[in-house]
């Protein structure tokens, strides 16, 4: 049964603002849990800083920034267990580290490098989906392999809400409505495509509506509160894995930051707003809160980001310390059996 | 998405055709049956799905109807509809769930129901079924078939009688085979299901029930990238593939008084079997291919740079094509005139021979 949250109603939050909304809180977490997703929260925002630098720098390509997504990144991911698996787009980029995975890898991956492309069976982590909306398929159909299998495992879709528009994102979401996929299809709603907005990207009046259209359930959370998305997902993996199929959830918040590196937001949004959306940026939010509820001090805080710094600070250093890859394998890994012509043309790439 | 059904191709054997049924060279060697090229083809799903249980197949119509060719019939009865799925109607959604699939350990195997039909699964095909494994630095597999029909000549509405072959050959990371026979119908889509590598199956749904032949009982597999001489010949070779394999050996039948055709069934675009390719070149100097597919960038343009680049002392003449047009695929009560026939190829071979 669709039990979806009418468009008009409050996001679902947590967070409140420490005065005229207070703060609510999520049952089952413990002090240690509410650390973890601040560890969670300022590695992602320390990673993404330091990306933006060191492109700025020319350490790494063009990157796709996710400032302020942090939030529903974190807070999604920690309602998952680790035979979940994650399909991430190139917003999701660096989620792999909330599974373990080097910073090295990721970075490796926007400087172009091989070993930028890890397995995804090691981590539970799909590779980074470039085209929109296309890996939402994909999502559905290992969560739907794994049900058959009798797996308990669940699957996690990311996209935005330009994804909504494709038609990959609408075959993907009715397969697994269909075959009851375990799966989350989780909508950072962050109200921009590059420099369409939503506005001119749908007419509904929320995207979470279009969960009816699926016959599945859908929440509606603030993507800004990473309690509240937690607690969404967590309900959403509950059904999924007791055999209540897909849920969507869509996470609405703002995308404060330029779409990538090689973007110029100032020619299509409006800037004040954007500095009104800083103000209130997730990680600075989630702080506060912390603070109100007594369980991070300063302390706590510096180390957790110098924590953060390190891992950044070895990623880089170990991703320019590989050498580069060897231009043979320009012929390796897309066949597990090699085409016979390739033989001829490693002699031609060879100056044979 | 147009969901013809049988009734809308009407199958070649009730077209008054003739109805003599066509039957491939060799068809009475061997242990087996006399099958139709489609009964070879479900011969094949049973064996290979009672061989191997992460093998599955889906599609539109497959489960229920047995697929409108009946390629499908008796699957979901004996193995289950978790294992031969009726998929909803999304082309696209189903290669990609396939991809998805294939990281849970399946080994899917998609049915598009036409060729035509397959064109919005090309935006999975392309973006991630041919890419996948690379991604992975060849970690994971990614072994999934997609096979359908393909084709005109048989009377059908439009956008069920496309030959895309070339689409889908130009697309690096996938594989691409086309039978001919029952035998090849049966034992090249073993092979595609075995592949660890995603391979695309083209059936020349002209011949699903007008050729009968004989096919091996129980397990059998055709190499993939190994080509067949179906008829051995000295003068001129007609390179051909799919449906225009059969035709290509009348030509020969009908030009016997006139010159001796080799008839080489290419079998696997990609891999292609280069070296039975020349061997055939240098022992006839003469080549004509003949491709149903438009001709301008068609796969019969891979083959003659091909033969350009590594047979040219070989031949004794200039390279021949003879093909459908590049025009979209006629209203069918005109098609015969698109199709390649017996004496435009046979016309073919007269102006190699007197080049």
């Amino acid at each position: 049964m669709a039990q979806v949250i009418p468009a008009g109603r409050d996001l679902r939050r947590v967070i409140g603002d420490g005065d005229a909304v207070p703060d609510g809180e999520v049952d089952g977490l413990t002090e240690h849990d509410l650390l973890e997703l601040y560890r969670s929260l300022v590695l992602l925002r320390t990673y993404d800083e330091r990306s933006v630098v060191y492109h700025r720098q020319g350490r790494i390509g063009t990157y796709a920034i996710f400032w302020n997504h942090e939030a529903m990144q974190a807070g999604s991911v920690y309602a998952l267990e680790d035979e979940d698996w994650i399909f991430p787009s190139y917003r999701e980029s660096a989620i792999g580290l909330l599974r373990g995975m080097p910073a090295r890898v990721i970075l490796q991956w926007w400087r172009g490098h091989p070993s930028g492309w890890w397995n995804p069976a090691d981590y539970n982590v799909a590779s980074i989906c470039v085209p929109i909306a296309t890996h939402v398929p994909h999502a559905a159909g290992l969560a739907w392999g794994k049900k058959l299998r009798r797996e308990p495992a669940v699957a996690i879709a990311y996209f935005g809400d330009g994804a909504t528009s494709e038609g990959a994102f609408h075959e993907g979401a009715n397969f697994a409505a269909v075959t009851g996929a375990p799966l989350v299809l989780f909508c950072n709603n962050n109200q921009w495509a590059i420099s369409t907005p939503l506005s001119a990207q749908t007419r509904a009046e929320a995207l979470v509506d279009k969960a009816v259209g699926y016959g599945i359930p859908g929440i509606r959370v603030d993507g800004g509160d990473v309690l509240a998305v937690y607690e969404a997902t967590r309900e959403a993996v509950a059904r999924a894995r007791t055999g209540g199929g897909p849920t969507m959830i869509e996470a609405v918040s703002y995308r404060a930051a330029p779409h990538a590196t090689a973007d110029d937001p100032s020619a299509y949004i409006d800037l004040a707003r954007v500095e009104e959306e800083k103000k209130n940026e997730c990680v600075g939010r989630y702080e506060r809160y912390l603070e109100r509820l007594g369980v991070l001090d300063t302390a706590t805080a510096e180390q957790v980001r110098a924590e953060a710094a390190d891992v950044l600070r070895q990623g880089i250093t170990e991703a320019e310390a590989e050498p580069p890859a060897d231009a043979s394998l320009v012929f390796e890994h897309a066949h597990v059996d090699p085409l016979p012509s390739f033989e001829d043309e490693l002699r031609e790439l060879r100056g044979g | 998405m147009s969901n013809a059904g049988p009734e809308g191709a009407v199958p070649p054997a009730e077209r008054g055709d003739g109805g003599a049924g066509l039957r491939p060279a060799g068809a009475d060697a061997g242990q087996g049956r006399e099958l139709t090229l489609v009964e070879a083809i479900n011969d094949c799903f049973h064996v290979e799905l009672g061989r191997d249980e992460n093998v599955m197949v889906m599609g539109e119509d497959v489960g229920r109807a047995g697929g409108v060719f009946r390629a499908t019939a008796g699957l979901r009865e004996r193995y289950g509809p978790d294992r031969c799925f009726d998929s909803p109607l999304a082309e696209a959604g189903l290669m990609g769930a396939a991809v998805g699939l294939c990281m849970a350990g399946w080994r899917p195997i998609c049915e598009m129901q036409y060729d035509a039909f397959s064109y919005p699964s090309l935006d999975q095909l392309i973006t991630h079924v041919g890419r996948y494994r690379w991604r992975t630095r060849g970690k994971m597999a990614f072994p999934l078939t997609v096979r359908m029909p393909y084709g005109g000549g048989v009377r059908a509405p439009e956008l069920h009688d496309d030959s895309p072959e070339a689409y889908y050959v130009h697309k690096p990371g996938v594989k691409v085979a086309i039978p001919s026979t029952p035998a090849d119908a049966k034992g090249l889509l073993a092979a595609a299901i075995r592949s660890d590598d995603p391979v695309v199956v083209f059936e020349p749904k002209l011949h699903y029930r007008t050729m009968r032949g004989e096919v091996p009982e129980g397990e059998h597999v055709v190499e993939l990238g190994k080509a067949r001489i179906a008829r051995e010949g000295t003068d001129v070779t007609l390179v051909a593939y799919g449906a225009m394999v059969p035709l290509c050996e009348q030509v020969a039948d009908t030009m016997a008084n006139e010159c001796s055709c080799e008839v080489l069934d290419v079998r696997t675009l990609k891999p292609l079997d280069e070296d039975a390719l020349l061997a055939s070149a240098a022992k006839t100097g003469r080549v004509v291919i003949v491709q149903e597919a438009p001709r301008t960038a068609g796969y019969g343009a891979e083959l003659a740079a091909v033969l350009a680049e590594k047979a040219m002392l070989d031949l004794r003449g200039p390279v021949i094509r003879v093909t459908g047009y590049d025009v979209p695929y006629p209203y069918w009560q005109i098609e015969d005139a698109y199709m390649p026939s017996v004496e435009r190829v046979a016309r073919g071979v007269r102006k190699l021979l007197d080049y």
